[in-house]
Order: C-alpha cells, then sequence, then structure tokens
C-alpha cells in the first residue's frame, strides 16, 4: 500500500489475533482434524459476514449516524423473490440473480431517498423502511423454504483445493472493494465525508452522489448475499437475514473501522468474521449453553468496542 | 396565516390528531368498540407499549438511542413471571441490578464516547442470553399483584385509559415541569452549555439511562400482568415499537426535543393501528409493513409542516 | 494570571501571559482572530486548564481543580463567542441551568422574575417573553438572554463578567445599553472583560486596554492612553501606514459576470474575471452563507444565485469547515482535485504527491514531511494546505470566508500577495473577512448587515468609516 494511505498504527491485527486464538482453543480442546473442519466451515460463514460486512464498512465509515438496519429484510427479500421466480429451475439461474440484483437496487434506491427526502437520520429511515421490505418478503414466502435450483446450491458449497470457490470469489471482491476505498475518487470521497462532511462538501465532493452510491452498494451487497446464503442453505427463509444486522455492525467494528467514520480498512473484515465464526465455535466447543453463548458473544462484541472506542473518538 | 394554523401549534396537534383519527375509524368500522369492555381490550396492550416508548423517549433525549430495549424488556419479563412470582426478593433485586446496569451502560456510553446504537446492538445478545438462562421454555406465570393491578376495572373509566393518563402525567411533571427535568432535557440540546455552568454530562446521562431501564422494567411488569406468562423473545418487536412510538408523538432525533404526552399518545397509536388493521381485514403479513408506512407518512407529514414554518 | 501557557497539539495559543483585571474596572481585550483572547478567557473562566501559570482571584491561588462550577463558585461569569443557551429549553428555564439554586416548588415563577428583571435592566424594551423557546428567538435576542443571564444574581456571588464578542450580533440601540449598562456596573465595583472588534466600543467602554499578539500580550495601558491608530499598530498591523484604500491596482478583465445575484435583495453582487471584492460588515451577518450559496451555485444547485464557472471554498473555520484530521496534509491538498488527478480507475498519487511538493515550496509550508498528518501543523500552515488545495483545483473562482483567523503576520504576508498574482492570471476572488484592512486588498466591497447587502462601496467610497456606518442599522431616530 502506498505511503500515502499507510497506517499509524494497524487496528485490524487484534481480530486477527483473536481469531487466531479461538482456532488454537477449538484445536486444543477437539484436535488438529476437527481444527481443519471448523476452519474450512469458517472460511464458508465468514463469507457471508464478510460480503455483507463490506457494504456496512462502507457506510459507517460516512460518518456518525450512519448505519443501514434495513440489511435483513434486504437479505431476505432478495433471496425469497429470487428463490420463488426460479422455483428450482437451474435454466432460470441468471434472470434469478437479476431479480435479486434489482431487489438490491430497489432497496438502495428507496433507502437512500428516505434519507434524503425526509431529512432523518439514516437509522429511523433504514428501520422504517425495513418493516416494508419485511413485509414483502412475509407475504411473498408464506413461511415456506423456497429450494434454490441444484446448480446453485452445488455452487454455493463447491470447493477448489479445499476452499470454498465463494470464499476465493469474495476474496477477489475484497481486493477490488480495497482497491476502491483506498485508491479512488469514489473511496476517498467516502473517507473525507465520514472525517467531515462539511468540509467534504466545501472542498467539492458530491455529498449526496456518495452518499447514495454507498447504499445502493450496500444494499446490492446484501441482495447478492441473500441470493447466495438461499444456494448455501438449501432454501430461502424469513429469518435467514436476522443474525446479518448484528454481525455486519460487530464485525466492521471489530475488524478495526473507526465508528467515528473516516477511517477504514478490509483486512480488518476477514480477521473479524473469522473470530466471531471461531468465537461461536469455540463456545460450543466448549459445551456452553445456548443462555451464556449469547450472553459471551454480545459481552465481548461491547468490551471491544469499549476499549477501541476512546481512540477513534479523538 | 391565521394563528390557528401556525405549524408549531400544527406539530403539537399532529400526534393528538393522529390518535383521534384513528380512534374515528375504528369506532366506525366496528361499532361495538365504543364501550367499557371495547375500550379496554383494545387498549389494554398499549399501556407495556407506552412504557417502553417512554423508556426510549429518556435515551432519544441526551441524544442516543436504544437497539436492545426489547431483549431488555423481554428480559424483565422473564425475571417477572419467574423468581419475582417463586422468590419475591430474589425478583426485586434482579430488577433493580437491570435496572444499575442500564445506567451502568449510560456511564460506559458517556465516558468511553462510544456509539450508542453499537454498544445496544451488543447488549441486546447480552439480555437475550439471561433471559434463556432465566426462563429456558415459554411459562412463567404473572404474580398475582399484578395481574390483580392489570386487570383492575374501575367504575367508569377503563383501567388502561387510567394507567396512560397517569404515565403520561407523572413523566411530564418530572422531565417538562421539573427543575430538575430542565438539566436532563438541555443536556440533550447544548451539552457543553450544561456542563459549563457546572452540572455533570456523565449523572445526566446516568440518570436517563436509569430512568429508561426503570420503565423498561415497568414495561416488562406490565406485560407480563397481561399475558400471564413470559418467554425470552416476548418483547423483541418493542425496540421498533418504541422508537416508532416516540416518533410518532412528536419527539425528535436530537437536540432533546422529546414530549412524554406525546409517546403515550405514539404508543397507543401504534397498539390502535395493529386493531384498525385486523378489523380492515387487511392480511396480516401487512401488518408490519402497515406500521412501517404509518411511520414514513407521519415523518412526511411532519416535513411538510416544517417546510411550512422555514418558508413562512 | 500569571505565566499561562497552553497549546492545542502543535498550536501554541498562549505562550506565558500575564492579565490582571482590578476590581471596579472594565478592561478592554483586542487583538487578531487567533491571537489567543479567547483561550485566555476559557482558561480564565475553568474551561480549558493551562499547560503552565497560575491563576490568583481576589489573592487567592486556584488549584488544579479549577472548573466551570468553581468559576461560578467564584464569582466569575462568562458570555461566549458561540451561543450557548439549549435552544430546546425556555428563556426561563436556561436561567435554571445556569442557576443550580433556582429550585423546589415554585421555581419557574422564580426564574421568570429574575430574567425578566435583569433583561428589562440591560435592554430596556426587549419584547422577550421568559416562556419562548430559545430556538425560535432571533440571534440578538439570544444573544441578549445570553448577557441578561451572565449579569443576573440568585444568592450567587457575582464579581467579574467577561464579554467576549457581546455586540456582534446586536443592533446598535442594544449595543449602546449594553455599553451603559457596563458601565453603571463596573461603577458599583464589577469587573468587566470586554473583547471586541469594534475598536470604538472599546475605546468607549473601558478604563484599561490589554493588546493581544500571536498568544502573548503585546500591550496593556490605561485606555485614556490609547487610541485608534495606536491600538492598530499594537495589533500588529504593519500595513495599515504604508497601504490606504484604494491602494490596489484593479486587474479586472472584460467579460460576462462570472457570478451574479441574488434576485431577492435590492442590492446585486456580481464578480468579474481578475477581481478581488470583499465581504464586509459585522460577523454572523449572512456573508458565509452567501459564500456558500455561490458554491452550490456553482455546482449546479438551481437558485437565485447564478454562478458560471466552478468554485472552491477556502474555510476559515479550520476545524469544522476544512481540515480532514485523518489524513496527511498531501492528501488534505490533493482532495480537492480528486476528478482531474484521476486517472483510468485510480488516483494518481505521483501525481499528487508531486504538485504537494511544488506548494510546500510555494507557499513555505513548514513541515519536514508533507506525508505527516495535517494536525502537526500549526494552524496558520494548515490555512496554506487549505489555500493549496483550493488553488491547486482548476475552477476560476475562489470563495474565501474569513480564511486569515489565527494566521501570524509573515504568513498573511505571503498569501497577499499569491491572491493578488492569482487575480492578475484571470481568478476572481471573493474574500469574506473580519478584518477590515484586509479590505484594502479588494476592488470593491459588498458590506452585509442581517443577511442581506445593504451597501456596495468602491472607489472613492471605500472607506473604513462608510464601511462600520453601513454595518450598523441606522437610527430611525
Amino acid at each position: 500500500m502506498s505511503p500515502l494511505t499507510s497506517l499509524p498504527q494497524k487496528p485490524w491485527i487484534w481480530a486477527w489475533i483473536g481469531a487466531i486464538l479461538m482456532w488454537l482453543i477449538i484445536m486444543s480442546v477437539s484436535g488438529i482434524v476437527a481444527g481443519g473442519q471448523v476452519m474450512s466451515a469458517a472460511a464458508s460463514f465468514g463469507t457471508f459476514f464478510v460480503i455483507v460486512a463490506i457494504g456496512q464498512m462502507f457506510v459507517i465509515t460516512l460518518g456518525p449516524g450512519n448505519v443501514d438496519l434495513s440489511i435483513p429484510a434486504c437479505i431476505t427479500l432478495s433471496a425469497t423473490l429470487a428463490m420463488k421466480f426460479m422455483n428450482g429451475d437451474p435454466n432460470l439461474l441468471l434472470p434469478g440473480f437479476l431479480i435479486s440484483l434489482s431487489v438490491g437496487l430497489v432497496i438502495g434506491t428507496l433507502n437512500f431517498l428516505l434519507i434524503l427526502l425526509l431529512r432523518i437520520p439514516p437509522i429511523i429511515a433504514t428501520l422504517s423502511a425495513s418493516f416494508l421490505y419485511q413485509s414483502t418478503a412475509i407475504w411473498s414466502n408464506r413461511g415456506l423454504r423456497v429450494k434454490p435450483p441444484e446448480v446453485l446450491g452445488d455452487f454455493a458449497v463447491s470447493k477448489i483445493l479445499g476452499v470454498p470457490i465463494l470464499t476465493i470469489v469474495v476474496l477477489i471482491l475484497s481486493v477490488a472493494m480495497a482497491f476502491t476505498l483506498h485508491r479512488t475518487r469514489f473511496g476517498l470521497s467516502v473517507l473525507a465525508v465520514g472525517q467531515n462532511q462539511k468540509a467534504a462538501k466545501l472542498a467539492g465532493i458530491r455529498v449526496e452522489r456518495v452518499r447514495f452510491l454507498t447504499y445502493l452498494m450496500y444494499a446490492v451487497l446484501a441482495a447478492i448475499c441473500g441470493f447466495f446464503l438461499a444456494g448455501f442453505s438449501g432454501g430461502a427463509a424469513l429469518n435467514m437475514g436476522e443474525q446479518y444486522l448484528l454481525m455486519s455492525i460487530a464485525v466492521v467494528v471489530i475488524g478495526g473501522t473507526s465508528v467515528a467514520g473516516g477511517d477504514a480498512n478490509l483486512t480488518g473484515l476477514w480477521g473479524a468474521s473469522l473470530f466471531i465464526f471461531l468465537l461461536v465455535s469455540m463456545l460450543n466447543t466448549l459445551g456452553l449453553s445456548a443462555g451464556y453463548r449469547l450472553i459471551v458473544t454480545g459481552a465481548i462484541i461491547v468490551g471491544i468496542i469499549a476499549i477501541s472506542g476512546r481512540k477513534s473518538a479523538i | 396565516m391565521t394563528r390557528l394554523l401556525s405549524p408549531n401549534l400544527l406539530r403539537t396537534l399532529l400526534p393528538g390528531l393522529s390518535l383521534a383519527a384513528l380512534l374515528l375509524a375504528i369506532f366506525y368500522l366496528q361499532p361495538r368498540t365504543m364501550s367499557y369492555f371495547g375500550l379496554n381490550l383494545l387498549l389494554n396492550l398499549a399501556v407495556p407499549i407506552a412504557l417502553a416508548t417512554i423508556a426510549q423517549m429518556f435515551i432519544l433525549c441526551v441524544n442516543d438511542l436504544d437497539l436492545s430495549l426489547g431483549a431488555f424488556i423481554s428480559l424483565t419479563a422473564c425475571i417477572t413471571a419467574t423468581w419475582l412470582n417463586t422468590t419475591p426478593l430474589l425478583g426485586v433485586l434482579a430488577l433493580l441490578a437491570c435496572i444499575v446496569a442500564y445506567g451502568a451502560l449510560g456511564a460506559l456510553i458517556h465516558l468511553r464516547n462510544l456509539p450508542s446504537i453499537v454498544v445496544t446492538l451488543g447488549m441486546s445478545f447480552v439480555w437475550t442470553g439471561i433471559a434463556v438462562l432465566v426462563l429456558p421454555t415459554p411459562g412463567g406465570a404473572a404474580p398475582g399483584w399484578i395481574r390483580t393491578l392489570m386487570t383492575l376495572k374501575p367504575a367508569l373509566v377503563p383501567f388502561p385509559i387510567i394507567a396512560l393518563v397517569v404515565i403520561g402525567l407523572v413523566v411530564h411533571v418530572g422531565l417538562m415541569r421539573s427543575a430538575a427535568g430542565v438539566v436532563l432535557r438541555g443536556a440533550g440540546g447544548n451539552a457543553k452549555s450544561v456542563a459549563r455552568a457546572g452540572w455533570s454530562l456523565l449523572r445526566v446521562k446516568v440518570t436517563m439511562f436509569s430512568l429508561a431501564g426503570l420503565f423498561g422494567v415497568l414495561s416488562g411488569m406490565a406485560l407480563v400482568g397481561l399475558t400471564t406468562s413470559a418467554d425470552a423473545n416476548i418483547a423483541l418487536r418493542y425496540t421498533l415499537l418504541s422508537i416508532a412510538g416516540g416518533i410518532l408523538g412528536g419527539g425528535e432525533f436530537v437536540g432533546g426535543r422529546v414530549s412524554p404526552i406525546g409517546a403515550v399518545i405514539g404508543a397507543i397509536t401504534l397498539a390502535l393501528a395493529g386493531s384498525f388493521l385486523s378489523f380492515l381485514r387487511l392480511n396480516p403479513d401487512w401488518q408490519i409493513g402497515a406500521q412501517g408506512a404509518i411511520l414514513i407518512l407521519v415523518l412526511a407529514l411532519r416535513l411538510l409542516i416544517s417546510a411550512r414554518e422555514v418558508r413562512r | 494570571m500569571r505565566g499561562v501557557e497552553k497549546s492545542f497539539g502543535a498550536a501554541r495559543a498562549l505562550t506565558g501571559v500575564d492579565f490582571d483585571a482590578a476590581r471596579g474596572c472594565c478592561v478592554g481585550l483586542v487583538g487578531h482572530n487567533g491571537a489567543g483572547k479567547s483561550t485566555l478567557m476559557n482558561v480564565l473562566a475553568g474551561v480549558v486548564s493551562p499547560d503552565q501559570g497560575e491563576i490568583l482571584i481576589n489573592g487567592a491561588l486556584l488549584d488544579a481543580t479549577y472548573d466551570p462550577a468553581r468559576a461560578a463558585e467564584q464569582g466569575v461569569r462568562v458570555v461566549f463567542q458561540e451561543l450557548s443557551l439549549c435552544p430546546n429549553l425556555t428563556v426561563a428555564e436556561n436561567l435554571r441551568i445556569f442557576h443550580p439554586s433556582i429550585k423546589g416548588i415554585g421555581w419557574r415563577k422564580t426564574a421568570r422574575q429574575v430574567i425578566l428583571a435583569e433583561l428589562d435592566r440591560i435592554f430596556p424594551g426587549h419584547g422577550i417573553s421568559p416562556d419562548a423557546e430559545v430556538g425560535t428567538l432571533s440571534i440578538a435576542r439570544r444573544q441578549m438572554v445570553e448577557i441578561a443571564r451572565a449579569f443576573s444574581n440568585v444568592n450567587s456571588r457575582i464579581e467579574l463578567v467577561i464579554l467576549d464578542e457581546p455586540t456582534s450580533s446586536l443592533d446598535q440601540n442594544s449595543a449602546a445599553q449594553l455599553v451603559a449598562f457596563v458601565r453603571g456596573f463596573v461603577a458599583k465595583g464589577g469587573t468587566v472583560i470586554l473583547i471586541s472588534h469594534l475598536l470604538g466600543e472599546i475605546l468607549d467602554a473601558t478604563d484599561q486596554i490589554v493588546v493581544m499578539k500571536d498568544g502573548a500580550t503585546a500591550a496593556v495601558d490605561a485606555t485614556r492612553h490609547f487610541d485608534r491608530p495606536r491600538l492598530v499598530r499594537e495589533m500588529g498591523d504593519v500595513l495599515a501606514e504604508n497601504n490606504a484604500f484604494g491602494g490596489r491596482k484593479s486587474t479586472r478583465r472584460d467579460g460576462p459576470a462570472l457570478v451574479s445575484g441574488p434576485e431577492e435583495n435590492d442590492q446585486y453582487l456580481q464578480l468579474y474575471p481578475g477581481e478581488i471584492i470583499g465581504f464586509a460588515g459585522l460577523s454572523g451577518h449572512g456573508q458565509t452563507d452567501m459564500l456558500v450559496r455561490i458554491f452550490e451555485a456553482s455546482q449546479g444547485a438551481r437558485g437565485k444565485i447564478t454562478a458560471t464557472e466552478k468554485a472552491v471554498f477556502v474555510a476559515g473555520d479550520r476545524q469544522t469547515d476544512g481540515v480532514f484530521p485523518l489524513w496527511s496534509i498531501t492528501q488534505n491538498i490533493f482532495v480537492g482535485s480528486l476528478t482531474r488527478l484521476t486517472k483510468g480507475l485510480s488516483l494518481d498519487f505521483g501525481q499528487a504527491e508531486e504538485e504537494a511538493q511544488d506548494w510546500q515550496k510555494r507557499l513555505s509550508v513548514r513541515t519536514p514531511d508533507m506525508a505527516n498528518n495535517i494536525l502537526s501543523l500549526s494552524g496558520g500552515n494548515q490555512q496554506k494546505a487549505l489555500f493549496a488545495r483550493a488553488l491547486g483545483a482548476d475552477a476560476r473562482i475562489v470563495l474565501m470566508d474569513d480564511p486569515m483567523r489565527g494566521v501570524d503576520v509573515g504568513t498573511k504576508q505571503e498569501v497577499y500577495e499569491i491572491l493578488t498574482q492569482e487575480a492578475a492570471n484571470g481568478r476572481a476572488l471573493i474574500w469574506y473577512t473580519t478584518e477590515t484592512d484586509e479590505l484594502k486588498h479588494c476592488d470593491r466591497v459588498y458590506v452585509f448587515r442581517e443577511g442581506r447587502i445593504v451597501a456596495e462601496l468602491s472607489g472613492e467610497m471605500l472607506s473604513e468609516e462608510n464601511i462600520l456606518s453601513h454595518s450598523f442599522e441606522k437610527d430611525t431616530a
């Protein structure tokens, strides 16, 4: 990376240290073989966290108040509509994917229009709108699990040399996004808006255009995530997006992106995704009940935010 | 422009007018609701929602947002349906601990200058986790006295109406009229100025979060009083309802401009919206969506009123 | 106050200041923006704790626990430059925030009476209701409330009142009322420290004047030993003597106006290539808003102002409007030219660094490395980076929002020259400034009052007296 964008400290390093620590604990409890299996699973599940987290990272980087809460609804709606349309027919794969994409485009546009026209904080706008998306998904889904075409399911779980294809695809996407963030006009505009929105406007950056593109990009990424997630987990279900709301935010924050805005990195997203998945696996391995797993997960997330918080506030 | 239609007045009246319109529509669709028992049924569930909305309002007042309120109320409901019923002393202590935990959360957010959204999202896991431990499977029972209180049948005026009026007035007097309330609201409007006058912002934040915790506990207790049992997910949707109620009631997102009476009215509107939609025989799939639509509609109306104010 | 020092990052705001205010005395504190006046007063009020030095009140040394609450106990009151009322509370409720002793049943009535009595005492005929929400009041009325609140007394000591630019948004009549009140207050044994840009006001109202320059006191003397030229000289304006209004040779070029509007004003603004025009008037009377509107018009916003070319903005309030605090100096410069520097998919960082080096030489930005964080620079050098950002962009219109705040004299001279050059090269500059002397570098000056342009001055008419007289409302009496 160029000296221009190099960070004085590397906030993402902690996510990776945490991930490795979790993995070591798992291996010490259940052996090396199990450790390998867990890592492979982590790579698969982590992929979906990362797709969504990339989008949320761009949104959060826009500065305080920018968080998109409509993401679970977007994932569910995209998956539901696409799966219903394809109805298991492999020939409709491409149009199905296009439907997912358009769901993302429509939701991203609607979200931004609400933010812009109603002049309300993005949290409230995306929250209100998510009710509508969720209802649409419920209405179209009717509580059934709509199966994906077999090809999609196979693709979503297939591996090359033991590495899931999707993981490779998302790795490439991550590199492209890192390039976008640090080397292009759009990325630098996002970082500038996040540091000081007023200064960004007065420096000639089209703030609203940048925000629009960011929210649009996030919705599209979430829609794509929904499409493949449905393939991966055997169909679209109404609650499939639920855990992605907190996870997307947690992964971004633990990954070292500043919640105050203007400072982001993608390396940490992978570390944090693996960390969270491995943390949950470790708690499982240790035989903790659901209640304790939730408490520990939540406490660790809050703890990390509390420790890293002061730095970003200055 | 005539005084009658001044934007400020319109904005103040908006929550009340929306509620009146909704009530009239319900009476028109279902005249039987216009009775003591009808109103009792209609407004019962508004009580815990109103308490939750007031809790959220305290948080909104200091420019924060609580995304864990639903999980927290579920937890307090679980404690109410178990410990408070079987071993009241333990139950009371546990509920007090919940309030203290909320105050501590406020202190953490203030001292470390953290975004409340992220912290409360994380805490929602913790609350749900504890709730699952307290009450692993749906069940429990409401303590008799709460049950009795929530099903009171006073003469003439149904209990929910009395309860809602009392909640609104008590909080109004405490927050809007008292000398201490002024400092709490002032901190939302201009924290720097309040600090310069020698007040501790930490104490303000802790007070507001503790009050939110207190009303969260009351909401959970009221809810169990109505449903007679609990589960760990019983009130998850209260997070969204409380935010929506606060907004419907005319609260602003920043700047300490809140209204307890408006918040109660907003909560009633939301509770009634559900009944209204079922009277309309609307497909239940669209219930949630309709709430979102109402929210967006009210926000749009408010914007129109403000736009008029600017033009004047 | 003895030997007070304070630094913010690399910027030394105060460099060992001694300051005295005697009982029954009104002390005037003058100096350019960024000379350290406000920081010094913040130290005295306990808002900012000094790195070095000591504060004594009535001969008693204050320790490290000195804070706003202790200051209030000692009878120190402050009217801050930026308004510090809670906009969501009523006038009476704001008084309650200020006086912890107003409480208990009936507190509201007490608060109403106290603030109303105080307003009547200082600003007879103010027309402010104690139950009005502060957010709905005009800026002038908010300022009156703030001043009245500082002088109000509820079972508390009131020894020293600091007024930081109290008249900046008051009309002439209210300002005169305030000066009269201050004289009366001082005559009864109170102490007032008055900070103001209006030298006439300082000369009228004070007994003693302290002049500050670059974070230190430049002169202390009784007011009767000062006159306007001496004040100006002490503040460090060498220019004032060898440069007069109308001294600038215009480089205006023929051609259509680059900016014109707004249509609703009686006075119409026009900007031609090669011109430097000035915005004058009391601070906060709509000059910055106008600059922002012109900037938005240049980006294609439809409105009552038209701009035919691209514009760049040089912020004066660096922290809120200018600097990107997480970025290097280089990044802070090239952020203004993102489009121009985009080559293919990516930005040309090599080019950006080269240009930054050029600017470092041309503006003599004092730093070992342009890759250092922008906040490592002193205020004046940060401002140079902002000038580099604006001048490096390919825009013909340059909008400057009082850009010399806190900039030292040497830097100012360098920047003045560059601006003259840029105008000669055909750029058009609009320069809002609170320093009247800087208007001498302008071809024409528009004077602002209450959000509108009230006068256009050029040629013979361009003088300090005319600018001042148009800045204030004409007395109808």
